[in-house]
């Protein structure tokens, strides 16, 4: 292993002339190509979009408090819920995550910038105006055929702009989703500071890495299925029209290929940062990393075959339901490697029971729920029993939110002050968490019985006999807008004048912590050398040589540049 | 060994402040980038075709007359358009010889190849008796091809661009020229495609 003296100074670093800089916030609302201000321009504008997803939630939320259609109509509702379902998914959580992605792939492996800058910038510049242009159909009759936007309902019904629109706004985003996956892919596989071998990789890389596969090869399916989609919308084609010959049965094959990859595209990021989490606030080394590592790449693979299993009363045949029902439940064997995993990582450990420590515990708690009963539902006949209703939302909104969102939050917590370098406010990040969980719980979990009840989905006035669990799902609806409060008011008050970070608050072993907080540009002046594994915590280091015995442990709170 | 994360950090706060961007080279990774860009292409291709075998094999609007295809303008045109493959690489053999010329005669055929099969194909385009909503095939078949149509258009802008470029004084050489070869590996890439595009759609 080489040491940092035997690095040489980059020469190029130092000759660099000192230029006049733009003052500090232009560089965020322009084509920036440092990786960094790109991972803080999608976190900060993706947030943005959930604020607004979250309100169309409310509006929907607030629509079915009662039994009747009493606040909007019928068919603004069928928009509302369209919308809430496309923002959170294509301009909330993915490119949230590829904002994670950005910013610490670099870090994580002591690379100067992502391998593609320019593409990098242009990817993120789509994202933006495609927001904006999905918004502003609700001007002209937004969507209303649900996110997945199935025909002939959507190509037959009355809100023919906004579909389109939909379509175009889709089309874009997913062509931002394949730029960042190249630039994620090769970035990983050639960047690595030469000492960095694959299995010495942070398992944020690993699982970024599956994600950048998977948005690869899935998204240009769907790209296919909008395009063929648009000709049956626009020009009167009838590629999933029977009336025509065509047959609808296949655009669904094409958006699932897509689609029920999208989920482990925005699970799998998640999944890293919470490997990343768990052991440096345990403080200890993550129990199986290889296990871990190599379980994200068969999710990978495995994710990309089980499509069908959102089609089990689409017609799909015995023998195909069989096939998709058995590796759907095969799925949750490497997912439930991880889940173990992180849960031995915690045990004996000495965990600090900060902010980000508790939305990570409630990822690991609130993902097993939706990870269950994502395994019920893979069994065909209870899921032809609950198709279409309310259980189904229970279920993926505890993968998505439980799941993706409160692991986002830990991702936020842990790595603010570094991006920032400054700290949250701790007080605040529990009510936050504390108002979130129970927020929650209350709207969802109630769900689930609505489901097995027999409440479909995606309607805006149902019996009375559900009005009194719908009640309860919308009043926790309100709390967890309520939670939002003070997370803004944290983050945008911390952000200016919370408490200063040092370059490694929390004492970890990853490289993003051996620059200073925040990052200059480039990252480092000389590239860091790993000295050990990244969750080598309270090992003695290099047992390899003699006299290890009075060097300090691994990650031991006093050893390294610990003050926070 | 902990101490050189310390010391890593005390000398990334030494230098960082006033660093710049965008200086640091890393080995040429553009090739790879495209690859992998081809690979996304590729697997929208193989999601239209997958559709079109689907759409022939369950929809009751496929399976009956389909038409009659004229096999020997596309015939033509095929060979064309994998000579043009040939001739294409003879240009990226010329500039690693450092023969500027030689490339700029190869990618000009190219072009003109390129120019030649879209014009063929826009020939047939109207000398078809089907429509785009004749049929689910037809649609299909214009779809297709007409993808694959902007694909070619595509590399015969780059191979354009190339010409375009090679102009300049030293602009491509041995040692440089990623442009010859990304235009290259670009017209390759819609050369299969239109292999497996004649084969379903004309000969299956």
């Amino acid at each position: 292993m080489t040491t940092l003296s035997e690095r040489p100074i980059d020469p190029m670093y130092d000759a660099r002339p000192d230029r006049p800089e733009k003052p500090e916030w232009r560089k965020y609302f322009g084509f920036s190509q440092d990786h960094k201000v790109i991972g803080i321009q999608y976190l900060v504008t993706s947030f943005f979009f959930y604020l607004i997803g979250g309100a169309l939630a409310g509006a929907v939320r607030t629509e079915l408090a009662t039994p009747a259609s009493d606040f909007v109509s019928p068919e603004l509702y069928n928009s509302l819920f369209t919308l809430h379902g496309t923002v959170m998914i294509f301009l909330w959580i993915v490119p949230t995550t590829a904002g994670f992605i950005n910013y610490l792939v670099p870090l994580m492996i002591g690379a100067r910038d992502m391998a593609f800058p320019r593409l990098n910038a242009v990817a993120f510049w789509m994202v933006p105006p495609a927001g904006i242009l999905l918004m502003s159909s609700f001007f002209v009759g937004a969507a209303s055929a649900g996110w997945t936007s199935y025909p002939p309902l959507s190509t037959m019904g009355p809100e023919k702009a906004g579909e389109l629109i939909w379509i175009m706004s889709v089309l874009l985003l997913g062509t931002s989703s394949i730029l960042g996956a190249i630039n994620f892919i090769v970035t990983i596989w050639k960047m690595r500071v030469p000492e960095m071998g694959w299995n010495d990789m942070p398992l944020f890389c690993w699982a970024s890495l599956s994600t950048g596969i998977l948005a690869l090869v899935s998204t240009p399916v769907l790209a296919g299925a909008l395009i063929l989609l648009s000709f049956d919308l626009i020009v009167g084609t009838s590629f999933f029209n029977p009336t025509g010959g065509g047959d609808p049965i296949v655009y669904q094959h094409m958006f699932w290929f897509y689609s029920h990859p999208a989920v482990y595209i925005m699970i799998l990021p998640v999944f890293g940062m919470i490997s990343e989490i768990l052991p440096v606030h345990s403080r200890k080394p993550i129990f199986g990393y290889r296990a871990i590592a190599y379980s994200s790449l068969a999710i990978c693979f495995l994710g990309l075959l089980v499509w069908a299993h959102h089609m089990f009363t689409s017609g799909t045949p015995p023998w195909l339901r069989m096939f998709f029902m058995f590796a759907t439940m095969i799925i949750a064997v490497p997912t439930g490697i991880k889940v173990f995993s992180w849960i031995a990582t915690m045990w004996g450990g000495k965990i600090r029971l900060n902010s980000s420590m508790l939305f990570a515990m409630g990822f690991v708690s609130m993902f097993v729920v939706g990870g269950i009963s994502g395994v019920m539902l893979s069994a065909v006949p209870f899921d032809i029993h609950v198709h279409d209703t309310y259980f189904v939302v229970a279920h993926f909104h505890y993968v998505l939110f439980g799941g993706s969102v409160f692991g986002l939050y830990a991702g936020i917590y842990h790595w603010f002050p570094k991006i920032t370098g400054r700290f949250l406010d701790e007080t605040l990040g529990k009510v936050h968490f504390a108002l979130n969980f129970i927020g929650f719980n209350l709207t969802f979990l109630p769900m689930h019985k609505l489901g097995l009840d027999g409440m479909n989905r995606r309607i805006a006035e149902y019996d009375p006999k559900y009005a009194t669990i719908n009640m309860i799902c919308s009043i926790g609806t309100l709390l967890l807008a309520v939670s939002t409060l003070p997370f803004l008011y944290n983050a945008i008050r911390s952000w200016f004048w919370g408490e200063k970070a040092p370059a490694n608050p929390w004492s970890a072993l990853t490289l993003e912590w051996t620059t200073s907080s925040p990052p200059p540009v480039e990252n480092w002046a000389v590239l860091p050398v790993p000295a050990c594994h990244p969750y080598a915590y309270g090992k003695r280091p290099a047992s390899m040589m003699a006299g290890a015995e009075n060097l300090p442990i691994i990650g031991d709170v006093d050893s390294i540049g610990a003050s926070g | 060994m902990t101490t050189t994360i310390d010391s890593a950090l005390t000398e990334a706060k030494a230098h960082g402040a006033t660093a710049g961007h965008g200086d640091h080279e890393h080995p040429d990774l553009r090739i790879l980038g495209l690859y992998m860009f081809l690979i996304a292409e590729g697997m929208l291709f193989i999601g239209l075709f997958v559709a079109y075998l689907t759409f022939r094999a369950v929809s009751p609007g496929m399976a009956g007359d389909l038409p009659e295809l004229d096999l020997v303008l596309p015939g033509v045109n095929t060979i064309i358009l994998i000579s043009s493959s040939f001739v294409m690489s003879r240009g990226q053999a010329a500039i690693k010889k450092n023969d500027v010329k030689g490339l700029q005669f190869w990618f000009g055929l190219t072009a003109l190849m390129g120019v030649v099969f879209l014009t063929g194909q826009m020939y047939e385009y109207f000398h078809l008796e089907f429509g785009l909503r004749s049929s689910l095939f037809a649609s299909t078949f214009y779809v297709l091809t007409g993808f694959h149509g902007l694909h070619v258009l595509f590399g015969l802008f780059l191979t354009l661009a190339v010409l375009w470029r090679s102009r300049g004084e030293n602009h491509y050489s041995d040692v440089k020229h990623f442009g010859v070869e990304a235009a290259e590996v670009y017209w390759h890439f819609v050369d299969v495609i239109w292999i497996l595009l004649f084969v379903l759609l004309y000969l299956y």
